[in-house]
């Protein structure tokens, strides 16, 4: 059996997918990014291939992708995650339109047809919106990351925060702490209004179902509810959404190698 | 990356006759006696400087020489010192920062002015600079209210021409003044003369970039013949630059030659470089094969290539007409849109590049509506954030990320009707 692979050098985290010959996840590995980015994709890539028992000789391609894709050195090809993450979605959900991907840094909107990008838009020198957002919140509040999601979701009268803003928001929330608020309306303001920029983020390369969500954020039950009652339409996300850019590059790596085998 | 690394003669002569400029300017500032006017790029009427022996002083011109060379931040960091906003025009903050710090550049030294020509009103912090160093150097400004374009025809009004004919005659006798001499109407017409023949010329280097390959990029390599287009217009030496410049690139168009080896997207662009990263922003786009085949920055300072010309028989007549129409900081949004559309359907461009300025919002506001409307009609549009003269507006990552997803996006499908990639 052949394989291919896709190493998504993220902000925050490397996500590394190998899929085989049929397009089949076969291996993933998640690890720390860290400061050494060359260092994290090769980490990475000898975790995912530890995970699956696959040697090195017998992954036809690997495609990097991420902000450090230009540091997997051994990669073949270097794609960006934009373009990986529409192709991931729609091998996941072919039927995707409009991925919504939130990551450690970034937020983004694609349009995708066909999985290929239309158009994307991104967030601006600005975490309002990405998982750092959201892990400023749960550390100023003393929760995880993890359990933050399902806690909002039992808020009754969530609060409206004044800002979107991760510096700032420390305050909001510190003040609403003293006010008495309840944790969980506390963290559902914060799910509701994180949701509503990203909605308008996304606006701009228009809302049309079928809606994937990618990203670490994609993991948040909150969020994927919240998304979901402000879009009026069940979202697309699987437990792999984390991977989605990692799945992508994998199969572009999968197709490249076809190609050339075809080629030659 | 397959850019050519081609030095040709122009870019010799744009050194020697720059440099020879700023020699200029710095004999001016050791007292030479040439007086010294600083005047804005937006539809610049140094002809009428010229008639006077006036020289003209950029200071646009000179902040950008300053970030291209790296050293605009510690200037702009001192006119923040001074209290000016991290909002503020960076371009104005590089100024006054050099200004204030003994007019020392890299390239010359930047004399004291006698008139202070603010000659585009359409920016409100412009209006301010040229006041702001009226009190700092104790200098005449002189106002000039260019009228923005209102009508539907996109044409001025002859109420509009009447108005700007008289504020140049008011112009002429506050050079008179500096001056201790008439206008010579001869010597008027002959810099209108030569500035005719050098728009002819720069008009059909622009022309150029239709044929495919492109001879030149038309927003990298532009930029190198923007400083002889303003700094020297109207006189031999400007003429001369551009007779050389048309005759190279012409002669690289016939033989089919490129910037790149390879070809493969041709691209419009809006908005000013990133001075500060302009060779990094460059490789973005040459590691694509994508040229730039038409620019709108190259128009600030005049809009040439679709008919203007200076009319020597009419010297006022037509430096009115070129403030007023045929620039396109004066020109209204709908102008503006009409203008890439011409360039990307008869300079068969396949896609649109927006670079939005941080801190010029006169200028970027509206590019987002911009994007909206090029999208619609089915043409690839990117927009990208940074600044023009403050360094740390650049985050090359981010900036690098956007610009291969768009390419990577645009590889994929056809485009516009007629023009696939």
């Amino acid at each position: 059996m052949k394989y291919a692979a896709g190493i998504d050098v993220g902000s925050t985290q490397t996500k590394c997918i190998i899929i085989d010959e049929n397009k089949q996840i076969v291996a993933r590995a998640l690890t720390d990014t860290g400061a050494n980015i060359t260092r994290a994709g090769e980490r990475g890539y000898e975790a995912v291939l530890a995970a699956g028992g696959i040697a090195r000789e017998d992954v036809l391609c690997v495609v990097g992708t991420g902000y450090g894709r230009f540091k997997v050195s051994f990669g073949d090809l270097q794609i960006t995650e934009i373009t990986c993450h529409a192709k991931g979605a729609s091998m996941l959900f072919p039927e995707t339109s409009t991925v919504i991907d939130m990551g450690g840094q970034d937020a983004k909107g694609i349009s995708v047809q066909n999985g290929e990008v239309v158009d994307f838009v991104m967030n601006d020198k600005c975490a309002a919106g990405t998982g750092r957002f959201l892990s400023t919140a749960a550390e100023t509040l003393g929760l995880s990351l993890d359990e933050i999601g399902a806690i909002s979701l039992q808020a009754r009268n969530p609060v409206r925060l004044s800002t979107v803003c991760t510096v700032f928001v420390e305050s909001d929330i510190m003040s609403y702490v003293a006010q008495g608020k309840k944790t969980e309306d506390i963290l559902g303001g914060i799910h509701s209004a994180i949701a509503a920029r990203t909605i308008a983020l996304v606006r701009r390369v228009g809302l049309k179902p079928s809606y994937t969500f990618t990203g670490g954020v994609s993991l948040n039950v909150g969020m994927v509810k919240m998304l979901e009652e402000k879009l009026g339409a069940p979202l697309n996300v699987s437990p792999d959404s984390h991977y989605m850019g990692a799945i992508g590059a994998a199969v572009f790596a999968l197709e490249h190698a076809m190609s050339a085998a075809a080629a030659s | 990356m397959t850019e050519t690394h081609y030095q040709g003669k122009l870019h010799h002569l744009q050194k020697e006759l720059m440099s020879e400029y700023y020699a200029a300017l710095t004999a001016s500032a050791n007292g030479s006696g040439v007086p010294a006017a600083y005047l804005l790029i937006g539809g610049n009427p140094v002809e009428l400087l010229r008639a006077f022996d006036i020289l003209p002083v950029f200071p646009e011109v000179n902040a950008l020489q300053l970030a291209v060379r790296k050293q605009s931040l510690p200037f702009i960091q001192s006119a923040e010192f001074m209290g000016y906003s991290s909002d503020n025009c960076a371009y104005v903050k590089a100024d006054i920062g050099m200004y204030f710090g003994g007019r020392e550049t890299p390239f010359a030294t930047i004399p004291e002015p006698s008139l202070l020509l603010c000659n585009y009103v359409g920016c409100n912090v412009y209006l301010d600079w040229f006041g702001h160093l009226a009190e700092f150097t104790g200098k005449p400004a002189f106002q000039l209210d260019i009228p923005f374009i209102r009508s539907a025809s996109g044409k001025p009004s002859k109420e509009d021409i009447a108005y700007v004919l008289r504020q140049l005659h008011h112009l002429i006798g506050r050079c008179e003044e500096i001056t201790g001499r008439k206008l010579d109407e001869e010597r008027l017409r002959e810099a209108v003369r030569l500035s005719s023949l050098t728009g002819d010329l720069w008009s059909k280097i622009k022309h150029l970039t239709k044929r495919t390959p492109a001879p030149y990029d038309a927003y990298f390599d532009s930029v190198t013949m923007m400083a002889p287009l303003y700094c020297l217009r109207g006189t031999p030496q400007g003429l001369e630059f551009f007779e050389t410049a048309y005759a190279e690139l012409l002669a690289k168009a016939e033989a089919g030659i490129g910037p790149l080896e390879k070809e493969r997207f041709r691209y419009v662009i809006e908005g000013p470089p990133p001075w500060p990263h302009l060779r990094a922003f460059r490789d973005m786009f040459s590691r694509w094969d994508a040229v730039a085949v038409a620019s709108t920055y190259s128009t600030v300072g005049g809009l040439w290539e679709f008919g203007f010309t200076h009319d020597p028989d009419h010297p006022l007549e037509s430096i009115a007409r070129h403030l007023l129409e045929w620039n396109l900081t004066n020109r209204n949004f709908l102008q503006r849109y009409e203008q890439i559309e011409r360039y990307l359907e008869e300079w068969n461009a396949n896609a649109l590049v927006i670079h939005s300025v941080k801190s010029c919002r006169l200028f970027s506001a509206g590019q987002g509506d911009m994007r909206e409307y090029f999208t619609k009609r089915g043409v690839p549009t990117l927009l990208v954030e940074s600044d023009l003269e403050d360094p740390r507006y650049f985050s090359e990552a981010q900036m690098r990320n956007r610009i291969d997803a768009f390419f990577e996006s645009i590889a994929h499908r056809p485009t516009r009707e007629g023009a696939s990639v």
